[in-house]
Parts: C-alpha cells; sequence; structure tokens
C-alpha cells in the first residue's frame, strides 16, 4: 500500500480492553466501546468511563465515514526505515455519532498536498500481517 | 479560614549552567557530572557549599539523586520529582518551594541535565529496537491507536495541534516564523547560544519542511548541558549573595481530558488547538494574585514555534485565537514588544536544557543582570511544556 509506513514497524499490543477493536480490525470491521451505563463513547477504549466510571461497555459498529479533524504531512525521516514511504499523511478523523471519537491514521491514495481539515473521508484498511489490521483512510 | 499559599515564601537564590554544546558534544562527560558542574556553579551563585543543599526537585524522570548525594556528600531530606515529561520544568521549582514551606527541606536543587547523544527526543516513539529508535518508550496499548500512522516524534504531533490552529484561527506560517526570527534575534546577543547566525523570513521559507506545517526553524535545538537552580526560604534567601527573585505561584497538572495530549489525540475541540495550560494559568494567576498584564517578560518553553502563539492565548496574554495576529504586531520582540518572549534564545536558538534555562533567565532578567535585560522588569512567567499532564509554570517577582 502506499502513503503508509511499512508494515514492519507497526507494533500493536492489544489489552483485554482494547482487543475487540483489533478483532474487528482483523476482519475489516470498525467497533467502539459505548459505556453501558450513561452511553459514552470512549476512545481508545479504557477500563472506566471518563464520565460516570462505569466500567463495562457495549462494542458498537460504525461505518467508518468521518472527516479530517487535522493532520500532519510527515516529509522527514525521523527512523531510516521510513524513508522509502515518505512523505505521508498522518490524519485525526472524527467519527460522527460517536461523541467525538477520533481515529489516527494515515490518507492514502491522495496527493499530501490535496489534504485539507474538514475532508469526509471513509475507513480502509491496511493489512500490516496475519491477524493484524490497522485503519487508514481514503477521501470520499 | 488561613489561605493555604507558597506565595512569597521562598525565593531563588542561585542558578548555575555547564556550556551548552551540539548534541554528543558533552562526551566524554557523564550526564550526572554535568548536573553536578551545573550546582556547583549555582551554589557559587548563591553563596553556598553544595552542603547546604538538602533537597531535590526534578522532573522529566530525573536521575539518580542517591548516586548523586554519594558523589557531592550531600545529606538529603527531601527528594521528589515531578511525574511526565519537559511540562515539569518551570513545576519543578514550585515542588522546591513546597517542599521548603512544608518544613521538609531548606536548601532545594532543581536540575536538568541533558546529553543527546544517543538518545534523541525526536524518535520518543519510534518502534523501539528499529535503527534510530535509540531512546523511545516501549509499545504500549494506546500507543497502537497512534504508531501505525507513523507519528513517531514530538514535533510531528505538535505539528497536527498547529495545523487545527491555523485552521479555527487563521494563523499563518508567518506568526510561527516571527517566533523563530525574534527567538533569533535574541540569542545572537549572547555568547552562551548555539545559534549565532540571524534568520530572515526568506531563510525560514526555504527551509525544508519535517511535518506540515512545520519546517526545520520550528523545531528546537538538539543539544547538551545542564542547568541547577537553587531555592530557599524568602528569609534565608535575603543573607545569601545574590538579590533574591521571589517565587509568587507555582502551578502543575492539567484538565483530565487535556490527558495525555500529543499521544492521544481525544482533546475536547474547546482546547484540542492550545498548549493544556488554561487550568494551570488560571491556578497561578490566583496565587500570584496578578494577571497577564502584570508581566514584564514572559518565559514561554518553545519546543515548537506554534506552542508559544498558543501559551500566548492560554496565559491570556492575546485572546483565544489571536495569538497569531499578536506576535506579528511585534508584541513578543525585546526590548519593543509589549511582552518580551524568550529573552535567552529559548529552546529554539540558545539551548535545549528542556526548559530549564528559560527559569534561569527569568532570574537574570529579575535581578537586572540580563544581556537582552527588559527595562525596570518585576514580575516573569516562566513556563514548562506544552505536554501530556502535567504541564506547569512559576511566577517570579523581584
Ligand atoms: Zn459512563
Amino acid at each position: 500500500m502506499q502513503g503508509v509506513p511499512p508494515a514492519d514497524i507497526i507494533q500493536l499490543m492489544p489489552t483485554v480492553w482494547t482487543e475487540p477493536f483489533w478483532q474487528a480490525t482483523a476482519e475489516h470491521r470498525l467497533v467502539l466501546p459505548r459505556c453501558t451505563e450513561c452511553g459514552e463513547y470512549r476512545f481508545p477504549p479504557t477500563p472506566f468511563c471518563g464520565s460516570c466510571s462505569a466500567q463495562t461497555v457495549e462494542w458498537i459498529e460504525h461505518d467508518g465515514r468521518g472527516t479530517i479533524y487535522s493532520f500532519t504531512v510527515i516529509r522527514h525521516a525521523v527512523i531510516p526505515d521510513v524513508r522509502d514511504a515518505l512523505p505521508f499523511v498522518a490524519a485525526v478523523v472524527e467519527l460522527p455519532g460517536t461523541g467525538g471519537c477520533r481515529l489516527v491514521g494515515n490518507v492514502v491514495g491522495v496527493r499530501p498536498e490535496e489534504v485539507r481539515i474538514g475532508h469526509d473521508v471513509a475507513i480502509d484498511w491496511y493489512d500490516v500481517r496475519e491477524g493484524e489490521t490497522v485503519p487508514v483512510f481514503r477521501l470520499r | 479560614m488561613t489561605e493555604l499559599t507558597m506565595r512569597g515564601k521562598t525565593a531563588i537564590v542561585g542558578v548555575g549552567a555547564t556550556p551548552y554544546t551540539k548534541r554528543g558534544e558533552s562526551l566524554p562527560q557523564l550526564p550526572m557530572e554535568l548536573a553536578a558542574k551545573a550546582l556547583l556553579a549555582a551554589c557559587a551563585d548563591a553563596g553556598l557549599s553544595v552542603h547546604d543543599v538538602d533537597g531535590f526537585a526534578l522532573y522529566s524522570m530525573g536521575f539518580d539523586t542517591s548516586l548523586f548525594a554519594q558523589w557531592l556528600g550531600i545529606d538529603v531530606r527531601f527528594t521528589g520529582m515531578l511525574t511526565g515529561g519537559g511540562g515539569g520544568a518551570a513545576g519543578s521549582v514550585g515542588l522546591a518551594a513546597a517542599a521548603i514551606v512544608s518544613g521538609q527541606a531548606d536548601c532545594v536543587a532543581s536540575i536538568m541535565t541533558l546529553q543527546q547523544a544517543a538518545s534523541r527526543f525526536g524518535a520518543s516513539y519510534a518502534p523501539r529496537g528499529k535503527p534510530g529508535a535509540t531512546y523511545s518508550a516501549p509499545p504500549s496499548p494506546e500507543g497502537s491507536f497512534i504508531q501505525p500512522s507513523g507519528l513517531m516524534g514530538p514535533g510531528q504531533m505538535f505539528a497536527v495541534l498547529a495545523q487545527r490552529h491555523m485552521h479555527l484561527y487563521g494563523t499563518r506560517r508567518e506568526d510561527f516564523a516571527e517566533v523563530a526570527i525574534s527567538t533569533r534575534n535574541n540569542a545572537i546577543r549572547r555568547p552562551t547560544a548555539l545559534m549565532q547566525h540571524e534568520l530572515t523570513l526568506d531563510a525560514y521559507f526555504d527551509a525544508r519542511m519535517i511535518a506540515d506545517p512545520l519546517c526545520l526553524f520550528d523545531f528546537c535545538l538538539e543539544c547538551d548541558g545542564a542547568v541547577a537552580v537553587i531555592t530557599m526560604s524568602a528569609e534565608r534567601a535575603r543573607d545569601c549573595r545574590q538579590r533574591p527573585v521571589y517565587i509568587a505561584a507555582s502551578a502543575n497538572g492539567g484538565a483530565g481530558r487535556w490527558g495525555q495530549a500529543i499521544t492521544w489525540f481525544g482533546m475536547p475541540d474547546e482546547y484540542f488547538a492550545s498548549s493544556g495550560h488554561r487550568p494551570v494559568a488560571a491556578d497561578a494567576y490566583r496565587m500570584a494574585g496578578i494577571g497577564p498584564a502584570d508581566v514584564d517578560v514572559a518565559l514561554l518553553y518553545d519546543h515548537f514555534t506554534p506552542m508559544v502563539i498558543m501559551q500566548l492565548e492560554d496565559y491570556g496574554f492575546a485572546p483565544i485565537g489571536e495569538g497569531g495576529r499578536f506576535v506579528a504586531d511585534g508584541n513578543i520582540r525585546w526590548p519593543s514588544g509589549s511582552l518580551p518572549v524568550n529573552t535567552h534564545g529559548g529552546n529554539l536558538s540558545e539551548a535545549y536544557i528542556i526548559g530549564m534555562t528559560h527559569v534561569k533567565e527569568a532570574v537574570e532578567q529579575l535581578r537586572g543582570t540580563a544581556i537582552n535585560q527588559v527595562d525596570g522588569a518585576e514580575v516573569a512567567l516562566v513556563t514548562g511544556g506544552p505536554a501530556s499532564i502535567p504541564v506547569s509554570n512559576l511566577i517570579l517577582h523581584s
């Protein structure tokens, strides 16, 4: 895939609280945890609700359509392993209907110069290795 | 009810530093050896023996005070540290004051030593074990939601905040340039500064982009050195060699949902494009009993130029969103501006010792001995780095 850092630098570390998210991404589905007590989404998934301190969540499917909240174009290789991938776009994407949940991922399939805050994007999937997939975005 | 406050009860009595060098050039000295040299210099400045020191108040993971005390023969009554990273710079002096006011120690040193020979902060969040990722934090559950995007350096992450600020308020790269250029102008008058060449607007715009909208000159330096600051009670400070610089206030912390800030990006929209300092600014002004109009000189932690602009807003020098215009109007220039900022050349152009040079400069301004002296400076604001919790500050007066 173009516009993403190389797969072998990506290190996922699921916990009991985040594992349902990563299991879903491996199946190319987006699910988000919502507090069963007060209904607030929380992201990334955490053991407690920031509003009511409850622990239990239900996992809600989301269609992965969102808008670019902010972004940067990475043009300098902080480590040599990313040099061949430059330049690429890292964006914060806000998901409507979630009370402001934001995902962070690359915007692919676009020249970096064309990316703007407010652009509508749709989720796509970057399979980094067997059983591990991370979200990326395309303009829509 | 009696007001519980540290206001005016302590003072900075001594400051000291090693020479600042480009990263790696302080070798073969040890990082803690640099710390000791800075402390000895601060003691000499104050007219104290190093054996008068009885406490340490550190930040950003500090160093091993047990070995340090063993080296220098310091009997320790207090050794504490603010959690987090560079956000705690100014607040470490507040921690020293807290130790003294509470009677736990009499003479407390706040010290930062830095040697970026192998450990480069620019790769703080790079995947551990890869070439170039010698300093990075181990993988974390939270990092899994950020790191796959290739964000691995603080500058790339703050660029995301800067981009949002530009979008919301019309802040321009020219405004970031003004922070870099005004700071450089201050630096080139100082022999201690690593950057000695004038920076022009053309040179700024010709520089390579690192992470849009930030270019090379929006980033602070990578260097080596150490700075020490000694705090004592106001009463005992009056017996020291230098004129005391009193601690009016210090606050550290931050809003819960500021949290990890650039390593989660979930901060509320209201203050996403901010420095995270608004709560601690309010606390410090309340404690000091002053407001932004009373500040004569501001030493604002400048790891990245846009974060100076956001701090100017969060400390009330400019309305929210107007920080770019505030700097463009020349307000932060020395000596002509309404609020000279980083008269020492800052992290951007003098040296990056994780913000402790800012405390040293504030002390020199209030003693009246600064190289780029603000006429009649009586009140100085010092801030720690916009960062995850804690961010911090220090208000000093002569
Ligand atoms: Zn809840």
